[in-house]
């Protein structure tokens, strides 16, 4: 426990080294969470596009 | 390059490489991170601070590729009318400004310890926040313009005018005085940073390059289906 709390504490940077990790890891998964949300949205209004107009709009890509 | 000319090739080799791309982005983000933040030794003037390398320069490096990879996009976008050309600058501009963003933060978390400021206006800092406000702007025309390939072309032309900044930035560091540290790896000479720090950093900035890639792939191909989206509202006739 002793050990963990002193590489926790990180020599006394703690309050600048965590949230320097804190934000790339929160900006990165952000980015992750975004991309992915988009892109099914969109593959749901092709795909809801496709069946009311009962053809391919994009070529076959999966 | 002609060869992926036609998107639907792109696509299907996107989304082959993705799942690799993926995992490889996953598997070295974790080595690097870990060896970066618990097995790497401490700076002996920095002490512990020193671990905030391993997210602050490859955010910088990365922000700098990314505004080139756009860059490039665009002239092919504007030059040669390439039909990715637009799509990877639209998916490419956020990914960007995110690492800009993280390369400010975490610099600044940086400073306040080791400079004792969390900011001044040197010619690398405010050339990076330049960035910064590029790579919004980019984002900003992008979505102003009712017609998308006029953002497209307004986008790119902002992107090529502002590519001088990315020598500048490089560059800061030798043409002006600063606190900020000099070149220490692509460098005329070669690294000074010990390999015990440098080969964790480039084990994360490899990590780094291949969450880009991933994501890029992602959006790239949420690019072209919204393309495909507002091709088909327009035949509607909406």
């Amino acid at each position: 426990m002793e050990r963990i709390e002193s590489y926790l504490a990180m020599g006394g940077y703690a309050a600048y080294v965590w949230p320097a990790l804190g934000v790339a890891l929160l900006v990165m998964a952000g980015q992750v969470a975004t991309s992915l949300r988009s892109l099914r949205r969109r593959e749901a209004a092709l795909a809801e596009l496709e069946t009311r107009l009962g053809r391919r709009a994009t070529p076959a890509a999966r | 390059m002609h060869r992926f000319a036609n998107p639907g090739r792109f696509l299907r080799l996107a989304a082959a490489w993705l799942p690799w791309t993926s995992a490889a982005a996953g598997l070295l983000l974790a080595v690097g991170l870990v060896w970066g933040f618990v097995f790497a030794p401490p700076d002996y003037q920095q002490g512990e601070s020193v671990r905030i390398i391993y997210i602050h320069v490859p955010a910088a490096w990365m922000a700098l590729f990314v505004y080139t990879v756009i860059a490039l996009a665009s002239a092919s976008a504007l030059i040669w009318r390439h039909p990715l050309g637009d799509l990877i600058a639209r998916a490419a501009s956020p990914l960007g400004a995110g690492f800009t963003f993280i390369a400010l933060v975490s610099g600044s978390l940086w400073g306040k310890p080791m400079w004792g400021a969390w900011w001044v206006w040197d010619a690398r800092l405010t050339s990076m926040l330049v960035l910064f406000f590029l790579y919004l702007g980019h984002m900003a025309l992008l979505g102003a313009f009712d017609d998308a390939s006029r953002g497209n072309r307004a986008a790119a032309i902002l992107a090529l005018v502002g590519f001088v900044n990315v020598p500048i930035i490089k560059f800061s560091v030798d043409w002006w005085n600063t606190l900020h540290q000099p070149e220490s790896v692509f460098r005329l000479g070669g690294p000074t940073i010990d390999s015990s720090i440098l080969v964790p950093l480039m084990i994360t900035a490899l990590g780094f390059t291949f969450f880009f890639v991933s994501l890029l792939l992602v959006r790239v191909r949420s690019e072209f289906l919204a393309a495909r989206l507002r091709s088909a509202a327009a035949a509607a006739g909406r």
